[in-house]
């Protein structure tokens, strides 16, 4: 049985003197942003913000000097990713490819690869979605059908893809597709194609309008269309190993926690105007959880730092992390009086109207809390 | 807690050999019959388990917060029936308090914020008048040690309990809660000790976070072992998602006290720890309801019976719950802090609290 233990984290000596360069960042770059767009957290998508912070060196931080990147240390970026959730900047734009498309080429792919994209990833030219779910294949992933097949230089991709976050504003998808069309084993023969969405023919893009009105999700339709070789990312027939380790990076980082940061926010601001005692006790209750995910995250982070493999820790931290990012609009509901209004009222109110119809996705992007309930099982033992 | 220590590894061997082998089913029956576990008790406090925030040249382990939670855990992690905690924090008092520490058991005072216990100072000594509620193992403890105000200084005081009048009570799962009457009672008293009076309060509540993080531990293994073995529809219930699902949040719950109180412990070595060990209370007790629930559905009806010994860890989360404060009185006096400091102040107050307790003083 495993034993889920998240030891605190020893922070490194002068990280702090770092946390405030990227408040001082945050203050000249974000001021006067209406809380109705911090509001979005990790889903405002604004590529000039983005630009800024490949320019302040704040993307690519991990990376490579050879590729553009700054050679920081994983702590480092943890906490600008923090810092930069609790402002509720606008990080949409390159938050794939900084957190998992840029490392899963550093890893995996060719050198000509690495020249051409990973650069333009750190400097935030260029921005990524992921191919990963099909009308048919949701949760079971390893069900998927879109293929690719053998074109002289190159692969003919055919099929769907669906929930495709940013597809319809970013530069390359990097696609799990069927490169062997008769696999003996499920998990077997498919591949990651890295496609240039803007310059690729026989590819329809189509927006998806999400319950709040809002277009992140798309649909993305295949029709003949042509990939070179050069654009295979990492061995072919091992996709299903590249992707499960991607989501290891998908699954344990801040925005895991801190999606409904902004409206914990918002109450305290409310309760510290109007004290009361039921109010005193939401915000402590939502502090102390948010505290103790912190504190956990950043164990994830750590072990992350020393090569362990904390699969299993980093899908306890997204369900716990879930459950409560969706807590807090109804604490707020009941802590507060107040109408949610997603235009017209205060701040709290907007930011109410924002998280409360939001909060459905925390629990199934990036691995359904049943997904990562059976993957928690099974580490106790139980499958 | 990132290096374990050599002490900690040493006391976790320890309580895991002594508690193992003393803390059996009839033990924890007899002890809800009112016997005292002699021999339990004096083999730890031989083992010199109870001074372990005593310091070497006081006759103690001289071991740090996050050495003790390793004992704390294990008392709750085996339900171990006996003032252990209390006689860890007894001894930690008496040590800040410059007093020598005699043989237990001893229990601590108040643990209840509203008591009334006034000392009156009377040249070197002190008269205590007043009323002791709810003093774990009251009747089983020969001296009793309580961390009193006046005139704005703070006194670690040692009185033999001969001298009380004790009221029995017990909480949920028969740990006695009694009440000691004191009439103008001559104690002995330390010099004005430095610390704040919240001190008493917070060390409780570090304890029965660390407890209750122990006992969900056993539901946890308990839990998985039975819906191993049990079977069900041809299958042991494990196999079923329904339980399965279910197992994964009381993991949850078990990881999420863990590091609650780890943290707490840890801040707490370096400072007050106001922030953290509220936290921890918080967490655990909202972990203690949700743990024992998921406890005791997956192990049906023969958990509900007095017979299994599932009740033993239930019942007492039931009660350290509530001890040293519930999660809402925490949660209300930790909010109404950070609503006063304001919004703006939230985040940063977060990160600086981490930062303060990075590495840990010895």
């Amino acid at each position: 049985m495993h034993v889920f233990q998240f030891e605190p984290l020893n922070l490194p000596v002068n990280i702090e003197e770092f946390r405030l360069e990227v408040r001082d960042f945050i203050e000249e770059n974000l001021s006067g942003y209406p809380a109705s767009k911090k509001a979005k957290s990790w889903a405002g998508f604004d590529p000039d913000f983005s630009r800024k912070m490949g320019k302040a060196g704040y993307l690519g931080m991990t990376f490579p000097k050879k590729y553009g990147g700054h050679e920081r240390t994983a702590f480092e970026r943890y906490v600008m990713l923090e810092e930069m959730l609790a402002a509720g900047a606008p990080v949409a734009a390159h938050w794939t490819a900084d957190r998992q498309s840029g490392p899963l080429i550093l890893q995996v792919g060719t050198e000509e690869l690495k020249r051409r994209i990973v650069p333009k990833i750190a400097s935030g030219e260029c921005f990524f979605c992921i191919g990963m779910s099909e009308p048919d294949s949701g949760s079971d992933l390893a069900s998927i059908r879109t293929k690719a097949t053998k074109n002289n230089d190159g692969w003919l991709v055919n099929g769907t893809k669906v929930w495709t976050s940013g597809a319809h504003r970013v530069d390359y998808m990097i696609a799990l597709v069927r490169t062997t069309a008769e696999a003996e084993k499920k998990h077997e023969g498919m591949s990651q194609l890295l496609i240039d969405l803007k310059q690729t023919s026989g590819i329809s893009v189509r927006p998806i309008k999400n319950l709040a009105g809002e277009e992140h999700f798309n649909e993305v339709i295949f029709e003949d269309a042509f990939v070179p070789s050069a654009n295979l990312i990492g061995v072919e027939g091992q996709g299903w190993r590249q992707v499960i380790s991607e989501l290891a990076y998908e699954r344990s980082g801040p925005e895991r926690y801190m999606s409904s940061y902004r409206l914990i926010y918002e109450l305290v601001q409310e309760v510290s105007l109007n004290p009361t005692s039921s109010g005193a006790t939401a915000v402590g209750h939502l502090v102390a959880h948010l505290a103790t995910l912190r504190a956990m995250s950043m164990s994830v982070a750590g072990k992350l730092q020393s090569g362990l493999d904390p699969a299993l820790d980093g899908s306890v931290v997204k369900d716990l992390g879930a459950v409560f990012e969706q807590s807090v609009p109804l604490i707020a509901h009941q802590t507060i009086e107040t109408e949610p209004s997603p235009s017209k009222g205060n701040d709290f109110s907007q930011t109410l109207a924002y998280i409360t119809q939001a909060a459905p996705s925390f629990s199934l992007r990036g691995g359904t809390r049943e997904i990562l309930r059976g993957i928690i099982a099974r580490g106790l033992g139980l499958r | 807690m990132n290096e374990t220590s050599e002490l900690q590894v040493i006391l976790a061997d320890q309580m895991q050999r002594i508690l193992s082998d003393l803390v059996e089913k009839k033990t924890l029956e007899d002890s809800e019959e009112g016997i005292w576990p002699e021999k339990l008790w004096h083999t730890i406090e031989e083992n010199g388990i109870t001074r372990v925030l005593v310091p070497e040249d006081l006759g103690g382990a001289g071991g740090n917060w996050c050495d003790a939670e390793v004992v704390m855990r294990a008392a709750g992690r085996h339900q171990a029936p006996i003032p252990l905690i209390e006689n860890v924090i007894a001894n930690w008092l008496l040590a800040k308090g410059n007093i020598p520490i005699p043989n237990g058991p001893l229990s601590i005072a108040p643990v209840n914020n509203a008591d009334k216990l006034d000392l009156t100072l009377e040249g070197d000594h002190g008269r205590l008048n007043g009323i002791a509620s709810r003093v774990p193992w009251g009747r089983f403890i020969k001296k009793l040690v309580l961390l009193l105000e006046t005139k704005n200084k703070l006194f670690v005081a040692l009185v033999s309990t001969d001298k009380a009048i004790v009221e029995k009570d017990t909480n949920i799962a028969s740990e006695p809660r009694d009440t000691l009457f004191f009439d103008d009672v001559l104690i002995d008293i330390s010099k004005p000790i430095d610390e704040d009076k919240g001190a008493l309060q917070r060390a409780g509540a570090m304890a029965r976070s660390s407890q209750i993080a122990g006992a969900l531990e056993f539901l946890l293994l308990e839990s998985v072992k039975y819906a191993n073995d049990r079977v069900q529809f041809g299958r042991p219930l494990g196999k079923f998602q329904a339980i399965q699902q279910e197992l994964a949040r009381l993991a949850g719950e078990v990881a999420s006290s863990g590091a609650a109180v780890e943290t707490a412990f840890r801040a707490r070595q370096n400072n007050d720890a106001v922030f953290e060990v509220a936290v921890a209370k918080i967490i655990t007790s909202e972990a203690a309801t949700t743990g024992t629930s998921i406890a005791h559905q997956t192990h049906g009806a023969i958990g509900f019976t007095y017979e299994h010994p599932l009740h033993f860890a239930t019942r007492r989360l039931w009660s350290w719950r509530s001890e040293f404060g519930t999660e809402n009185r925490w949660s209300e006096e930790l909010g109404r802090t950070l609503a006063d400091n304001g919004a703006t102040k939230l985040w940063p107050f977060l990160t600086a609290r981490t930062a303060a307790n990075s590495k840990i003083k010895n």
